[in-house]
């Protein structure tokens, strides 16, 4: 037996060291916190499988994301491990977590707005202004730098600034 | 899934006419990248082709399960005559307001059809439905906004949006080619027919349009422009294929 089999490795702990694996096009939020993981398994011999999910369909960053949470996992004491991405459990913008929140905030984004499994597209007009906090904001247009960002301009601050935006 | 043959086959054609339908419309939105009116219409017709491309991808990633090439090969080595596509998604990119219609005739019809797969009895399909709507609201979200904004603006845009309408009106209602598979996708609780989602498009689209101060065809001109689903294109295809695979069949098996 292998000494790699003797310690078993935790969700946990692959959850924990995925905490390393930043979004490339937001590198203030894991890959975690995004809320792209949505299954980890380690079976008895230390074997882990994950599955992710993409944000849109068509990120461009998805499968460099695969790569580097597959060399993540490798460093930590395991015999093995398989990455793939399906649509078993979709993502949406709810399944970020509190504090990928946070590192959106950091980014200078404005966070998505919780939503009931809905989002009404109304909700972009009055998006909150990251850096004054005002409502009185007006949507510029939906598509951004990047497929997951809206573009706005705050009428109080008059301050461009992006959201990341809601997605059912 | 265990379809009998004859199923497989309305299974795959089916699919082969969502994907290529948005792999072609994708292509060409993509033509729009660097010649917007505005860097925002540049960024918002390149988003949008980037997520038609992503979303045609994990189609054909379904046929791959069922037997046919991989996503890539099915994308960039067909002849036109394989291609499912309506003619609406091939016509070149034209003038904006062209390209822009075409978008709100083309994303409405999507729209409506992703939400009544969503509970498909294919269910792979399904899951990306699910998915897909949400990303497609943001594409007619923007059709709306400008077709509302240059219906109403001035006489010239107006002129030209009407004008547009006219033109592409027809082509779209070749989206709802009917196919010879139809009963039995139905049967399957796949797909309920494409009149069914032909009559959801036009009750959806008309009091946009008023809003947007633009009259519909009446529907004693209504003539269908058919055949794209069976393999017969416009002329406009063949060279447009020729220009998307030319890369890729350069060398197949190079590694991206």
């Amino acid at each position: 037996m292998r000494f790699s089999t003797l310690i078993k490795t935790t969700k946990e702990d692959i959850l924990e060291a995925l905490q390393d694996v930043k979004d490339p096009e937001i590198p203030t939020i894991s890959v975690v916190d995004l809320g792209i993981i949505t299954g980890v398994e380690v079976d008895d011999d230390n074997f882990v499988k994950v599955t992710m999910t993409p944000t849109f369909s068509g990120c461009p960053a998805l499968k460099i994301m695969e790569k580097m949470v597959k060399e993540r996992i490798e460093l930590l004491n395991i015999n093995g491990v398989e990455v793939t991405t399906n649509f078993d459990t979709p993502w949406n913008t709810n399944m970020i977590t509190p504090k990928g929140i946070e590192g959106l905030k950091k980014h200078g984004l404005a966070p998505p707005e919780k939503h009931n499994g809905l989002v009404q597209i109304e909700i972009l007009e009055k998006v909150k202004c990251p850096h004054c906090g005002s409502r009185n904001t007006t949507l510029k247009t939906p598509f951004g730098p990047t497929l997951c960002r809206s573009m706005h301009y705050c009428n109080e601050c008059l301050n461009a600034f992006e959201q990341f935006k809601p997605v059912d | 899934m265990n379809y009998s043959e004859s199923q497989l086959k309305a299974v795959k054609e089916f699919l082969y006419k969502i994907a290529d339908d948005q792999l072609i419309i994708g292509h060409r939105n993509s033509e729009w990248t660097g010649l917007g009116p505005l860097v925002e219409e540049d960024i918002a017709f390149s988003s949008i082709a980037q997520d038609k491309i992503g979303q045609a991808q994990h189609i054909y990633e379904i046929l791959h399960t069922l037997g046919e090439a991989d996503a890539d090969t099915i994308a960039f080595t067909r002849n036109a005559a394989d291609f499912k596509s309506c003619h609406l998604v091939e016509y070149p990119i034209g003038e904006y307001d062209f390209s822009l219609m075409r978008n709100f005739l083309f994303n409405h019809a999507e729209q409506i059809r992703f939400d009544m797969l969503a509970n498909s009895g294919l269910e792979p399909l399904a899951r990306l439905a699910k998915k897909y709507r949400g990303e497609v609201k943001y594409h007619t979200m923007h059709a709306n906004t400008w077709v509302k904004q240059l219906g109403r603006a001035n006489e010239e845009s107006h002129a030209r949006m009407q004008s547009a309408l006219n033109e592409t009106f027809n082509l779209a209602l070749g989206i709802f080619e009917e196919s010879e598979f139809a009963d039995t996708l139905n049967e399957l609780n796949i797909f309920p027919g494409e009149k069914v989602l032909q009559y959801k498009w036009i009750e959806v689209i008309t009091p946009l349009l008023e809003q947007s101060a633009l009259v519909l065809p009446e529907p004693s001109a209504w003539q269908p422009v058919y055949g794209g689903r069976k393999g017969y294109h416009t002329e406009y295809l063949e060279p447009m294929l020729e220009e998307m695979g030319e890369v890729f069949r350069l060398d197949p098996k190079a590694e991206w």
